[in-house]
């Protein structure tokens, strides 16, 4: 089988050792069933065992392994190695504080997709069956029930990174979305209500970054204008 | 060496399907409640799940629980627990109604109901032709699920442990479960949380073997930490291998794509499971179109420049259709096939996919162990559900779409058990038994403290490799023998593992080292139980238990219709009798199975 080697650049820095962040050089020898960037970790792991970053599914489904690649944000597990001009250079997402070497501290993030209330509310007594929804209908939620969590959006918006604390950010916004486009859900007044402020929606300055960021090819700044629409027409 | 201690009423290990849906429970009830997850909720491996969950809903054509329940019986090959099983599928409507109120997105039929696709095993009439039984959320089910099963609990401010590990379980001299002992990522602290009600639901340990549909994180943490607490683990010889995994990646394609009509064909084109199960084809259990599979395989009828995989064609499906129904994986089949199985077949192998054994449970989720005279006594304090219990509703192979079912209904039913118990309970928390704390303590010492020894990454591939050739979709008397000898060799390595990264901060290397001293634990279980069962069934089928007019399919039910019971001292088996009696319609009787 064919092996190569690749060129690697990462970001290291472990608070428990290091004054300060530094770039390691290192590389790896990869084969034909090495298809994809987090394949050649998982290598590069084997040969350093103090290289810290996040994963589980494998497969782009459960958001963990969000990394800043040769400058741009996508998923280890999603991004094929035979594109990546070398050295790669990999980065821990930008924006969020660093617990140590590619893994952030996503709790900020998490904080604005709690803010926007992200379960259904529906204050009826439930029927004995389902509520009903019709194809159409349900297929408001396509495009936006998909997200997983994995914050290469809002780390890649500049309106994120500057306040994060009061921008509900692109993934948040998307979320709020899901739930005011679903029939079933009945506090949409109150949704719109919680994000009409000059920061928590508003600072969406339609920089599209958000979608070009997102592996799973959705479109929060679509979403986010589907919630301004719901305003204006709420207020006419 | 004293570590903090925290105390709650309950703890729950894992916050997949199964322990966001008992969560919901405690947390509903009012009892301070701690959920501990290795990943944040939504990265648990529930969120890959794909085709869908059953219940007898009847939205698109009649069906009934109790159709269900044959299927279940007869595709555990009759080792499933009947009691459990007619408890599952009669839930089944409930709790999936429960779900969509919840804001599950599933996909619809035109009158608004939730919609249903037939699934490999799931028929009408008991066994006549496939029925629509699966609740499905395109090809995005168990996202949708765990994802609506998160949010609810947020609704009902549940209190989450997000990257805390679960090191060992604390267990008193009485046999009493105390809590657990567990790991801060972040910090490196260990702290004990001490609980009057202890659930385990860690999931699945799919990573001892080479080729898995499983996550890294799967990794049978709650079996390892139940084994060295001295609690046998049941039928862990039967391991479901998914007839298509993507060859090369592992990654699942599911069973809904041939629920939606894809053909499984061989290196001439032939749509060969017509040979193999005239009645179901395609759809017929799971371990029959593995083997069938790894039969033409064998036989020289694969593709590929290695002859080593199967075609699964889809292209003559109305594209808007696999856009609508199954958009994940073409997603998928792009990404790790290279292939758009709109214009071209994707390469399939059978991939190792789910575990049908676990942790010994009943009904109501308590976790059972055998005690002087009975076999199946109640271990006070401590309840186990989802894949990595055994209730035993799979036995020795489960139907697709059975276990995001089991998730739902088991743990809710641990969840209501656990809240009963601790509000029935007076007494005050025990104190905590040192030993316990000093297992983990020691285990972790060994790790800060080992200079040479074996690699952790070397010590699991020889571990998964030798999974991977002794124990597969075929066993081989011979084989299985030298397997047990060769695990335990592995065995001694993870005993010495050493690693580089002493860091106190969101130490990983410690994190695998420590994963993998679970996954051995599973993986001897899972040898030594296969060893041991000199018969077929299920997905456990042995060269040496041929099918005979005697005993059809190899299977014997006279020394073997039993369930295997592994102790960790001393790798010692025993065995505990099948409930045959379903609660409250008749025994459905055994029978030769056949799709
Ligand atoms: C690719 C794929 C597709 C599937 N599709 C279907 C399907 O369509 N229908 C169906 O019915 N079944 C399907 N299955 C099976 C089903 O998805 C799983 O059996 C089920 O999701 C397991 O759920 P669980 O809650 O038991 O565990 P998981 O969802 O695996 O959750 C385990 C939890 O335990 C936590 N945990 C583990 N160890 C520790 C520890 N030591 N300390 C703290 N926390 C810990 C983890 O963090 C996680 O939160 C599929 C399986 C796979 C792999
Ligand atoms: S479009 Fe809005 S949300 Fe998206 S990156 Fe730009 S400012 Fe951020
Ligand atoms: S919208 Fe896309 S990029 Fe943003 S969190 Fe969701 S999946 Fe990730
Ligand atoms: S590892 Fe799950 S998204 Fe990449």
């Amino acid at each position: 089988m064919t092996t190569r080697t690749m060129q690697f650049r990462i970001y290291r820095y472990d608070p428990d050792k290091d004054d300060k962040p530094y770039l390691q050089d290192i590389s790896v020898e990869v084969d034909a069933t090495d298809r994809k960037l987090l394949d050649a970790m998982v290598k590069l792991k084997a040969k350093d065992d103090t290289i810290a970053f996040r994963r589980s599914c494998r497969e782009g489904v459960c958001g963990s392994d969000a990394l800043n690649i040769n400058g741009r944000n996508g998923l280890a597990c999603l991004t094929d190695l035979k594109d990546l001009p070398e050295p790669v250079v990999l980065r821990p997402l930008p924006g969020l504080p660093i617990i140590r070497d590619l893994i952030v501290d996503m709790t900020q993030f998490f904080k604005q997709y709690h803010s926007i209330k992200p379960y259904l509310i529906n204050n009826d007594p439930p029927p004995e069956t389902e509520r009903l929804q019709t194809p159409e209908e349900r297929e408001e939620l396509n495009g936006v029930y998909e997200c997983i969590l994995c914050a290469c959006c809002s780390t890649a918006c500049p309106s994120f990174w500057w306040n994060p604390d009061k921008y509900v950010g692109p993934a948040g916004l998307l979320q709020a979305y899901r739930f005011i486009a679903d029939t079933r859900d009945q506090a949409t007044s109150e949704r719109l209500d919680n994000l009409e402020d000059p920061y928590r929606l508003f600072r969406c300055h339609s920089i599209m970054n958000c979608v070009d960021a997102c592996p799973k090819g959705l479109n929060p700044m679509r979403a986010i204008g589907k919630i301004k629409d719901a305003m204006v027409r709420r207020a006419v | 060496m004293k570590i903090t201690k925290r105390t709650f009423d309950a703890v729950i290990v894992g916050a997949g399907g199964a322990g966001l849906r008992a969560a919901l429970q405690l947390s509903e009830s009012g009892l301070k409640t701690a959920v501990l997850t290795k990943v944040f909720p939504t990265r648990s491996h529930t969120v890959a799940a794909q085709g869908g969950v059953a219940a007898s809903l009847g939205n698109s054509e009649e069906d009934h629980w109790h159709w269900h329940m044959y299927d279940t019986v007869k595709g555990s090959d009759w080792l499933g627990d009947q009691d459990a099983i007619e408890f599952m599928c009669r839930k089944a409507n409930e709790v999936v109604i429960e779900l969509e109120h919840y804001g599950m997105p599933f996909d619809r039929t035109d009158a608004g109901k939730i919609y249903q696709r037939p699934f490999g095993g799931h028929m009408s009439n008991f066994g006549e032709k496939p029925v629509r039984r699966s609740c499905a959320a395109a090809d995005r089910t168990g996202h949708a699920m765990l994802h609506a099963l998160y949010q609810r609990n947020v609704r009902a401010n549940t209190q989450f442990f997000v990257e805390w590990m679960a090191l060992d379980l604390i267990r008193d001299a009485e046999g009493e479960v105390l809590g657990v002992t567990a790991l801060e990522m972040e910090t490196g602290e260990i702290v004990a949380f001490q609980s009057k009600a202890t659930i385990f639901a860690t999931g699945g340990a799919g990573r001892i073997y080479h080729s898995s549909t499983n996550a890294f994180i799967n990794t049978g943490d709650g079996l390892g930490m139940a084994a060295r607490a001295g609690i046998p683990l049941e039928d862990m010889e039967f391991w479901q291998f998914h007839p298509t995994g993507v060859a090369g990646a592992g990654v699942l394609i599911t069973e809904g794509v041939r629920g939606e009509g894809g053909i499984l064909r061989n290196s001439s084109g032939e749509r060969f499971m017509e040979r193999y199960a005239p009645n179901a084809k395609d759809l017929a259990s799971r371990d029959v179109v593995s083997r069938a599979m790894v039969t033409e395989i064998n036989e020289g009828r694969g593709c590929g420049p290695n002859k080593d995989f199967v075609l699964l064609d889809i292209t003559h499906l109305d594209p808007k259709v696999i856009m609508q129904r199954l958009p994940g994986i073409r997603e998928i089949s792009i990404q790790f096939a290279g292939t758009d199985p709109i214009k071209e077949p994707i390469p399939v192998v059978p991939t190792c996919h789910y575990q049908m054994g676990g942790i010994p449970t009943n009904y109501s989720g308590q976790v059972v162990a055998p005690r002087g005279s009975s076999m199946s006594v109640a271990v006070p304090g401590f309840y186990a559900a989802g894949e990595c219990a055994c209730a035993s509703v799979h036995g020795a192979n489960r139907l697709g779409t059975n276990s995001l079912l089991d998730l739902l209904v088991f743990g809710k039913s641990a969840g209501e058990t656990a809240v009963e118990d601790v509000k029935k309970s007076t007494k005050a928390h025990k104190d905590l038994p040192q030993e316990a704390i000093e297992r983990t303590l020691e285990r972790i010492n060994r790790l800060d403290t080992q200079r040479d020894g074996a690699g952790v990454h070397e010590s699991r591939l020889a571990m998964q490799r030798t999974m991977q050739n002794h124990c597969g979709v075929f066993r081989f008397a011979d084989k299985l023998k030298e397997g047990v000898s060769k695990i335990l060799d592995v065995q001694k390595d993870v005993q010495r593992t050493v690693i580089k990264d002493k860091s106190k901060v969101f130490n990983t290397a410690r994190i695998e080292a420590l994963e993998l001293e679970n996954l051995i634990e599973v993986a001897v279980a899972t040898m030594i139980s296969a060893e041991a069962r000199k018969e077929s069934r299920g997905a456990h089928v042995r060269d040496d238990a041929p099918d005979t007019a005697e005993r059809p399919n190899g299977r014997d039910d006279q020394n073997w219709l039993k369930h295997t019971l592994w102790f960790k001292e001393g790798n010692r088996l025993d065995y505990k009798s099948v409930k045959l009696t379903p609660l409250t319609v008749p025994t459905i009787e055994l029978k030769k199975r056949a799709y």
